[in-house]
């Protein structure tokens, strides 16, 4: 599969990550080196192999509803780069 | 032109755990921000989602109970965008393999049953709540994450409903069957159920779909079919001037009732889904689906024409009887002990239900129990108090909670059937309205009537009625 600029560009803006444009032929090529070498796979026959989400052989692990302690508010804020009084505070959001 | 609306609902209704899905972290609604969050909710790094257990089986409960075919193996899925009530910049979701698929919901509208498709029913996690501030120029948005992780369910139906009827009716009954089965509250007003509508036009006649616009932000079940009657409107003016319908995402706007095209949403949305790896697999064996199978109870529709076969009733009565799971468990409970449907049914459906909204009680929480209300119906039958009387001491059940038999002793509300002390009552009022007597005479038959009524006032409705009737006739006949 070859990877184009415009390819790098989709990425990046569901990202939400700025390149410039030197960055953008980094990530080309780097991109398409890592996809052709993943794409060896395709030469495996895979046909009675199951797909596979998850590294453990496990089912059904679940926790009981059961309340468990939160965070403070300041603990809970600490990370945040903004907050305004009890709610966090993100760059204006248009709808 | 004449169009044909086809609509299909995507409902999300909030499942009734006291801990979110993935954390231990409380449900409760109206705490104060950002106080029920923790670093799994919060999406720090490194930390592990581990699913409620109760939280899955509500949402497998709903599933049955609509018909769904329950898959062996389901698994969750990430489903990847950006937005700042979704602190992990990913939604768990199940995409790949829903917990339930292929179902059906039956729906009744105008006496004729309608079965409405599911296409997919499935668990996921819920986002934070967005504040936007009004001041003028405010460059930001205030996030809440308390909300953040709780347990969604979300029911997809196929495009199945022709009217705003049907949709009405879709949405009543689902309702009911998530709180018949008790896995949601179903509080529209704290956003505990919502719904978004797909809505396309074609020709009447034409099997071919239209294109499909979706609405969001419909905060009321009424919010829905206004928005269905408008988009039904500006789509098939736009196709009547020969243009054709996009593939969009609109928001409805509650204040000036119309839909506007929502441009966060322009561009073509690429969720990735890919299995979420943090979480294992559930695998349902037959035992395990046995086991919820047993919890579901009697379905609305179902009991609803249960009650109309077995007790005879009609279909206004049972729909009153039906809407609350509560008020129909409480009729059952009364018939019991007595075999009274249509008694204890208009007392349900009248005299408890105004007592509830005039005094704002909360349901799920009746000061009287049903043994109560069968206890005041037997008392009736025997003739003990009148029907009027009766009124007033079910009042005072609601209010005290005491049961009949002691409010009547207390007040000394028990119906007076001593003959001698009536036929003195009658004689005091024949003797106190001579005119009356003269008018009889001349056969003015409503005199009796009154006579009547002037006993059972002196007596404070507390004479027995049938026995009023028959002596006053006697004495002024004599």
């Amino acid at each position: 599969m070859k990877i184009g600029k415009k390819d790098i560009e989709y990425i990046a803006h569901l990202s939400r990550i700025e390149l410039s444009e030197t960055e953008k032929e980094t990530f080309v090529s780097q991109l398409s080196d890592i996809i052709s070498y993943i794409e060896k796979l395709n030469r495996l026959n895979t046909e009675s192999v199951k797909p596979m989400s998850c590294a453990i052989n496990a089912t059904n692990v679940f926790r009981e509803d059961i309340l468990t302690s939160s965070l403070s508010l300041e603990e809970a804020q600490l990370n945040a780069p903004a907050a305004n009084g009890v709610f966090f505070k993100v760059p204006k959001v248009i709808e | 032109m004449e169009y044909e609306v086809v609509v299909g609902l995507e409902t999300h209704a909030e499942l009734a755990t006291v801990s979110k899905l993935f954390c231990g972290c409380s449900t409760k609604f109206g705490s104060e921000p950002n106080t029920q969050v923790c670093p799994v909710c919060l999406g720090m790094p490194g930390v592990l989602p581990v699913m409620n257990k109760k939280a899955f089986e509500y949402a497998l409960k709903a599933a049955i109970a609509l018909n769904c075919k329950i898959r062996e193996y389901t698994n969750f899925d990430r489903k990847s965008y950006y937005y700042p009530d979704l602190p992990k910049n990913y939604q768990i979701s199940q995409n790949y393999h829903n917990l339930g698929v292929d179902g059906s919901m039956d729906i009744c509208v105008h006496d004729r049953v309608n079965r409405i498709r599911i296409h997919n029913v499935h668990l996921e996690e819920e986002a934070g709540k967005l504040i936007h501030p009004e001041e003028a120029g405010a460059d930001y948005s205030l996030v809440d994450f308390n909300r953040a992780g709780v347990p969604l369910l979300e029911i997809v139906s196929y495009p199945d409903m022709r009217n705003v009827d049907e949709v009405e009716s879709y949405m009543q009954t689902l309702r009911k069957i998530l709180l018949y089965t008790e896995v949601s509250d179903c509080k529209m007003q704290e956003g505990s159920l919502r719904f978004e509508a797909s809505i396309s036009l074609r020709k009447k006649g034409s099997e071919k779909l239209g294109n499909r616009v979706e609405i969001k932000n419909l905060n009321s079940m009424k919010s829905v079919l206004k928005a269905i009657e408008y988009e039904t409107k500006r789509q098939a003016d736009s196709l009547d001037r020969g243009e054709t319908i996009d593939r969009e995402t609109r928001l409805w706007d509650e204040v000036n009732e119309k839909s506007a095209r929502m441009r966060s949403k322009e561009e073509a949305q690429d969720y990735r889904y890919f299995p979420e790896p943090d979480l294992l697999p559930v695998v349902i064996d037959a035992k395990w689906l046995d086991e919820v199978k047993v919890t579901i109870p009697e379905l609305p529709l179902a009991r609803k024409q249960r009650f109309m076969e077995v007790f005879k009733l009609s279909d206004y009565d049972t729909s009153l009887l039906i809407e609350e799971k509560i008020l129909a468990d409480f009729f059952e409970g009364c018939i019991k002990i007595v075999d009274r449907p249509k008694a204890f049914c208009n007392w349900i459906t009248n005299d408890l239900l105004r007592e509830v909204n005039d005094r704002k009680l909360d349901i799920h929480h009746l000061p009287i129990r049903p043994k109560q209300l069968a206890a005041l119906v037997e008392i009736i039958e025997k003739g003990t108090i009148s029907s009027t009387i009766a009124k007033e001491v079910f009042s005072e059940m609601i209010q005290t909670g005491k049961d009949p038999q002691a409010i009547i002793e207390e007040k000394k509300l028990a119906q007076i059937s001593d003959e001698g002390f009536i036929e003195a009552v009658i004689v005091k009022v024949i003797s106190g309205n001579p005119a009356v007597i003269e008018d009889y005479k001349k056969g003015k038959k409503n005199a009796l009537t009154f006579l009547v009524g002037q006993v059972m006032k002196e007596t404070k409705g507390k004479a027995n009625p049938k026995m009023v009737n028959e002596l006053v006739q006697k004495k002024i006949d004599a």
